[in-house]
């Protein structure tokens, strides 16, 4: 069973891995992502970035990611923590963790994982600039191919 | 056939052209589709024709899961618009 949260507050990795592991003497492994706010964006300079998401969509899209990644590899936990609301450059945005008996699963998971999250989950970045204007960031046609690397939906 | 009441969802550059998140709407029974919603809701004002008038790619989901122009909707659903996605 994933735990999958969406939240304001900042994310702390170490607390959630303690929380997957916590108990456990199976787990031989686990793989993490943890992507985190740069600050230049097509070479200007940053200084905050706003997640928006569709709360209720959200969090049934990553339990369906979490629940592919399960069918697929040998999982002993997954964890899928997304933030949403202003952050600043440095913070981290999310986090996916994935935890097996041996490392293949864990590590081929954890890239499964966040591919499918950037273009499956409704949330959506604005970037704020140095001089004061702000964008909505263009998807990529990169996490697209990324994304297409690993398939359809098997379930 | 009467109207049918749908629940719409806008989010980022979407819900700040059209000017808000949320609304309930009544459609006529031509209304069937998604395609049919997008072309309805560009006639309701400048700030609907700036979402949806654009050549900029809209996505869009009903009751929550993903749905193409040609998907059915019906009274009671949930339907939202937005950008494709970009978190992560």
């Amino acid at each position: 069973m994933a735990t999958i949260r969406v939240q304001h507050e900042a994310i702390d990795v170490a607390a959630d891995i303690a929380a997957l592991t916590a108990g456990r003497f199976d787990i031989g492994g686990i793989a993490s992502f943890i992507g985190t706010v740069r600050d230049m964006a097509k070479g200007r300079r940053i200084t905050a970035m706003t997640l928006e998401h569709y709360p209720g969509m959200t969090e049934r899209a990553l339990a369906a990611i979490a629940a592919e990644a399960e069918r697929r590899w040998r999982l002993l936990g997954c964890t899928l923590v997304h933030r949403v609301g202003p952050m600043a450059p440095g913070e981290t945005i999310v986090l996916v963790l994935a935890a097996s008996a041996h490392r293949q699963d864990a590590l081929e998971a954890s890239a499964f994982l966040i591919d499918w999250l950037k273009t499956r989950a409704p949330f959506w970045k604005k970037e704020s600039f140095a001089d004061g204007t702000e964008e909505w960031v263009d998807a990529r046609e990169a996490d697209d191919l990324a994304a297409a690397r690993w398939g359809a939906l098997s379930g | 056939m009467a109207e049918s009441s749908l629940h719409l969802l806008y989010f980022a550059w979407l819900r700040e052209r059209v000017g808000l998140g949320a609304e309930d709407v009544a459609v006529p029974p031509g209304v069937a589709t998604v395609a049919d919603l997008i072309a309805w809701l560009r006639r309701r004002g400048p700030g609907y024709e700036a979402a949806f008038g654009t050549t900029a790619p809209v996505r869009c989901a009903v009751n929550q899961e993903f749905a193409t122009p040609d998907a059915a909707i019906a009274a009671g659903d949930e339907i939202a618009f937005f950008p494709p996605v970009t978190g992560g």
